[in-house]
Parts: C-alpha cells; structure tokens; sequence
C-alpha cells in the first residue's frame, strides 16, 4: 500500500473522535510543556549565574588573608595576613600578571551638600578597573602614586553620583566619607545591577593610602590590605597563575612544606564553572521530572491505544481479510499513536515556549528558551509515540482475521 | 482452478481435539457456481475460510492455479485475499465510517492504487450493482440489501479469481436476498468462479453445483468431476 494511505487511514482515526484524541494527547501536551518550561528555567538561572560571576571580572583571581576554613583557623589568628608588599611581589614576580590591585574595604556614609547616602567603600590602586573591568565615565581615575600617598581624593560609582549630586556634575565637588573630607575626581561608567542583584554603582573608590589611614584605619594594620585583586590576560593563564600566586605568598610567608596557607585564593574561572555545574544539575534534574510527566503521557498513550485495539478488532480482521499485510495493519497502529504524541507535543511546545516567556517577563525569572527545544521536544514525541505505541500495534497486527471478525 | 486433497483442520480444545475439517478432497473448476450446505459445525465456513486464505490447513494440501497456498506465508496470503479472492460475509462488514465508495476502495489501496483510478473502479463496481447514486453514502444510510451490494461491489475491486460468500443472505429478507443472489448469477454468467455457503435450500438450488457436509467431511457432490 501506498505510504500517503497509510497517513490517511492513521489520521482519519484520530480526526473520527476529536475529543478522545486531544485527551490522549493531553499527557504528551502536559510533559513536552513541563520539560521545555522546565530546561527554560534551568537555563535561565544557568545564564544568570554566570553573568554574576563573570560580572565581578574575568580571568579573575581574588587573595584573602586567612586559611578561611571555619572558625577554628581564624581564631587561630593564622598568619600574617596580606600586605601592599605582596601585593608588589605578586606584580614583579609573577608571570603573566595584566593587573594587580590590593584593596581595603568597608560600608561608609558618604555626604554632600546635605544629601547623604550608605555605601561600600574601597581603598584601591589604578590597576582595580583594569581588575574588575570597570572604565571611567567622567572624570579620571587616580594613579598608583596617588595610591600610594593617600590623597583624598575619590571616584564615584554611578548610583552614588546619582544619589548625592542629582543633575549635577559631582567632578570637582567635595564629599564627606565617615569624618574625612574628599575631592571628586572622577565617575565610574555604569555597570548595573550584578547578576546577584546587587547595585555595582553603589560604590565610592578612593587611594588604598587614605582609605587605610582615614577610614578603615582602625580594622587595617599598617601596610595590611583585605583583598589582592589578581587580574590574568586569559583563562589559561589564570590557572598557572593561581598556582604562582600560592607558591610565592607561601615563600613570602614562610609556611612550612605541608603547613596550610594562611591565605585563599579564589580562582573566578573555577568558581564560574562551579557555578555553572550546580545549574546544569539543576536544570537536568528539573527536566528530568518534568520527563517523568512525559512518560505518563506516553503510558496514557499506550492505554488508549490497546482500547482503540480491542474496540476496532473486526476493522483490524476486515482489513486483513481485504489485503492489508500484518505489516500495514502494525504500520497504520504505530502511525496513529506517533502521530498524536506528535501533535501532543507540537502544541506542548507552544504551550512551554509561551509559558517560558510569559515567566520571564511577568516573572522577571530569565527563562532561557534553548533554540533545540524545538527539535529536541519533537524528537523525544515522536520516540514516546513510537516507544508506547509499539505494543498496541504489535497486537493489532497479530490478531488472527478469522477471530477477529467473528468479534462483535 | 482448486485443488484440495487430505485437507484436515483440527483445533485443540484442551485436551479434546475437534476436527473442524476430517479428510476433505475436491477440485473447484473455473467459473464454477458451487454452494456448499450441511448442518451447522459441520466445517463449510472452515473450509471457506482456508480456500480464502485466511486460515492454513493442519495438513492436506491446497493448490490454487497450481500455487501450494497452504505453504504461503503471512505476506503472501494477505496478497492472494487481496488480488484473487473477494468475501462477501453475512454481516456485510463494511467500516461505518467510510462511504460505500470508500468501502469498495479499500482492496485497491491494500494493491497500491492510485488514488484517481481507485475512485474510478470504485465507481464503476457500485454501479454494477445498482448503487451508483448512493456512493457517498454511510452504510448505516443503506439498506442490508444494499449495504451487501456494497459489500459485494468490494469483494469485486481487484478483479478476484474467487467469490467466496459465507451466507451472504443469511442478514436479509426474502426479496433482497433474491436481489443479491441475482446479482450472483449475473456475476457467474461473466466468467467468475463463485463458491457460496448457506443453510438455504433455495440458495443452494440456483447453483449448478452443491457440496454437502457433514463431521468436516464431504458427504455428497453432485457436480464432481464437472
Ligand atoms: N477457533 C476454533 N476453535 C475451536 N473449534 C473451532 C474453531 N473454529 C471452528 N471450530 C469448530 O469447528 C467446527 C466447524 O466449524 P465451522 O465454523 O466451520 O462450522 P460451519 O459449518 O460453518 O457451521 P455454521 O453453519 O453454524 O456456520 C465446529 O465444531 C466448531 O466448533
Ligand atoms: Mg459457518
């Protein structure tokens, strides 16, 4: 028989009970749109945390005194911490390094001309932009001598801008961060919110020197910094890199072979890609229960094809009887239920897409609808449609015609 | 045309074997019109049912135009039916949701017709039969008279060998039977081989040949060797 007869036959079935059909469908519809909604999600949180931490600077390394390791190495009261010298010698020594920022750090209020504003402060060096990927907007950044000597001078971030100097130009202006007087020489270009919801406007740069003496003074020791900001010209130069830095701060702190370091280095790729493991986990396993709906779909798919089986036993017979091969009569069966998984899921992907999008923009949820989740969700249809319809066909196609139309 | 010899069909009911059909040998020519009678369970639609390829006999051999159809396998049966044998059975069979023109398609798409020809022939057979305005009818908007005659017109399509009929009147009145069984005879004048199974004493009287059984065994011929 011809193969356009065989869709004909298939087809004609399914059309013959609308109803019926769109409810074997419905198990189909349900899963393809649970498991596309399901990967959208997945992706989106996916894409978030890796905006995130890509967002606090590539090919990032961050060193922070302390073996960090719970409460008992701290109280310990482990090691030297980290100073500007290393921070110097991670620059002279190490190879590949592109930018290297120690930095202070600490919430101030900051006031101007009445308006005040709470805000996260950092004593850094000029290489921090280049660390953290940030650029000047207006302005200028100060540089490593400024740093050093502790002018009081400092850089605004956009939203502090905002907030202390509404519709005017703060270059020039003088602020108050905690008791000290600053002059404002510059403001950053905008970042935006990170991908942890953070504001990476609210921020206030100033010379690591006077952060040291005039603000955070009392947390930070002499030459002392809280964070060495490591910046590696790519991602395969970080790792080496990362490895570098361990080994000459153990040098410099003299830790014994075998001794914990006092210090930690967090490598930004590793972490990415730690962040990036745990959503596609995430993902697989949303979509994985969401498959699970799929498979019932499947199963509803196989029940109501074995009923259509019984019920159409003498069709099954007549067709035999006229000519039909067992082959036609398993054809036309497994035809009939691929084809309903098939429009089940062409519609379920309506359903996911719209539902993905809809999250996103209602929600504000970054649904991520991955462009295979067209062909993808077809595929897996049309394998439960074949998977689940196999059996009912198989049985159409054994049945003995003599039997079979005898039935009532 | 037919050649059967030894022909036994037995079916295991349990541990009791029921010989539907004992020892049965006999030669059906071309352009015969055969009925064959007997008591009920006496093996008529069992026979009927190996000559048309659907059933295979437990033993005995069955030739058609010289072919050993007992040794045919599943795809080959469902090609003799197809293109050498047409049933027409008591209860008409005929799919409810097709018109009677799709009906009378139906062996044609099994032959792999072109969709054109096929309603052409289809066609042509329902006005053979006198239902040329009622092709787009359902059968449930068919009399039984017509609804065999669409039947009939079916079992015609891919131009048979053999019409096999198991009481083909057995579902109608007196008068419309009288109808189908003209319908028959017009048939056989043309040149076809028909072979008819009834109960009926009036059926089995118009044709030239009547097979009688009993215990799945013949016990009269009063055409054989004609
Ligand atoms: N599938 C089967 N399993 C067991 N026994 C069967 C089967 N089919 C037929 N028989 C038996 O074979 C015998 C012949 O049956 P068959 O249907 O050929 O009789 P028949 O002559 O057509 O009777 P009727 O005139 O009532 O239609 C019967 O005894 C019947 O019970
Ligand atoms: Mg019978």
């Amino acid at each position: 028989m011809k193969t356009g007869d065989l869709f004909r036959f298939s087809l004609g079935a399914i059309v013959a009970h609308p109803m019926r059909s769109a409810l074997t469908a419905l198990g189909v519809v349900i899963g393809v749109a649970a498991v596309v909604m399901m990967t959208a999600i997945g992706l989106g949180a996916q894409q978030q945390v890796t905006s995130a931490i890509s967002g606090l600077g590539s090919n990032l390394l961050v060193v922070t005194p302390g073996a960090g390791r719970g409460f008992a190495a701290q109280a310990a009261g482990s090691g030297m911490g980290l100073s500007d010298r290393d921070a110097a010698a991670i620059r002279q020594q190490v190879e590949g390094v592109v930018a290297v920022s120690p930095a202070v750090r600490g919430g101030q209020q900051v006031v101007a001309q009445g308006a005040n504003w709470n805000t996260r402060v950092e004593g850094v060096t000029q290489d921090y932009l280049a660390a953290r990927d940030l650029s000047i907007a207006s302005g200028r950044m100060f540089d490593d001598r400024e740093a050093q000597q502790g002018r009081k001078i400092a850089v605004l971030g956009q939203t502090v801008a905002d907030e202390l100097f509404p519709g005017l130009d703060p270059i020039g202006q003088r602020v108050r961060i905690g008791t000290a007087p600053f002059e404002v020489i510059g403001v950053l270009a905008s970042k935006g919110q990170s991908g942890f919801g953070q504001d990476q406007d609210d921020i206030v740069l100033t010379p690591l020197q006077a952060a040291r003496s005039r603000l955070f003074g009392r947390r930070v020791k002499g030459d002392n910094v809280q964070q060495i900001y490591v910046k590696a010209a790519d991602e395969d130069a970080l790792y080496a890199m990362e490895d570098d830095v361990k080994a000459l701060l153990r040098e410099r702190h003299r830790i014994a072979p075998g001794a914990d370091d006092d210090f930690q280095v967090q490598n930004m790729a590793s972490i990415l890609e730690a962040g990036q493991q745990a959503t596609q986990t995430f993902t697989v396993l949303l979509a994985a229960v969401a498959a699970v709906s799929l498979l019932v779909g499947g199963v509803g798919i196989m029940n109501i094809m074995l009923v259509s089986v019984t019920e159409r036993t003498r069709e099954i017979g007549l067709r035999m009887a006229l000519g039909a091969r067992r082959s036609d009569v398993l054809m036309q069966f497994a035809l009939e239920s691929v084809a309903l998984s098939l429009g089940g899921g062409l519609i379920g992907l309506l359903i996911g897409v719209s539902g993905a999008l809809l999250l996103a923009r209602v929600g504000q949820w970054p649904a991520a609808v991955p462009a295979w989740a067209a062909p993808v969700s077809l595929g897996f249809s049309v394998l439960v449609g074949v998977v689940f319809g196999a059996y009912p066909a198989w049985r159409a196609a054994r049945l003995d015609p003599i039997e079979a139309l005898r039935r009532e | 045309m037919i050649e059967v010899s030894g022909l036994q069909k037995t079916y295991l009911m349990g541990e009791e074997r029921v010989a539907a059909l004992a020892d049965v040998t006999l030669s059906i020519a071309r352009g015969e019109h055969v009925a064959v009678i007997g008591p009920s369970g006496s093996g008529k639609s069992t026979l009927m049912n190996i000559l048309g390829g659907l059933d295979r006999p437990s033993a005995g051999t069955y030739r058609f135009e010289r072919e050993a159809v007992g040794e045919f396998d599943d795809d080959q049966l469902a090609d003799f039916r197809n293109r050498r044998i047409g049933f027409v059975f008591q209860s008409f069979q005929l799919l409810p949701r097709l018109s009677a023109l799709q009906n009378v398609e139906l062996p044609l798409v099994y032959a792999g017709v072109d969709p054109r020809e096929r309603r052409e022939r289809a066609a042509e057979l329902l006005g053979r039969v006198g239902l040329g305005s009622r092709m787009d009818h359902r059968p449930t908007q068919l009399s039984g008279g017509q609804q065999q005659r669409v039947a009939i017109a079916r079992a015609l399509a891919n131009g048979p060998d053999l019409l096999l009929a198991d009481e083909p009147t057995g579902a109608l009145d007196q008068a419309t039977g009288q109808e189908v069984l003209t319908l028959f005879d017009e048939l056989n004048r043309q040149g076809l081989t028909l072979l008819v199974v009834t109960h009926d004493a009036g059926v089995a009287a118009r044709a030239r040949r009547r097979i009688a059984f009993r215990d799945g065994r013949v016990v009269s011929d009063d055409g054989a060797g004609a």
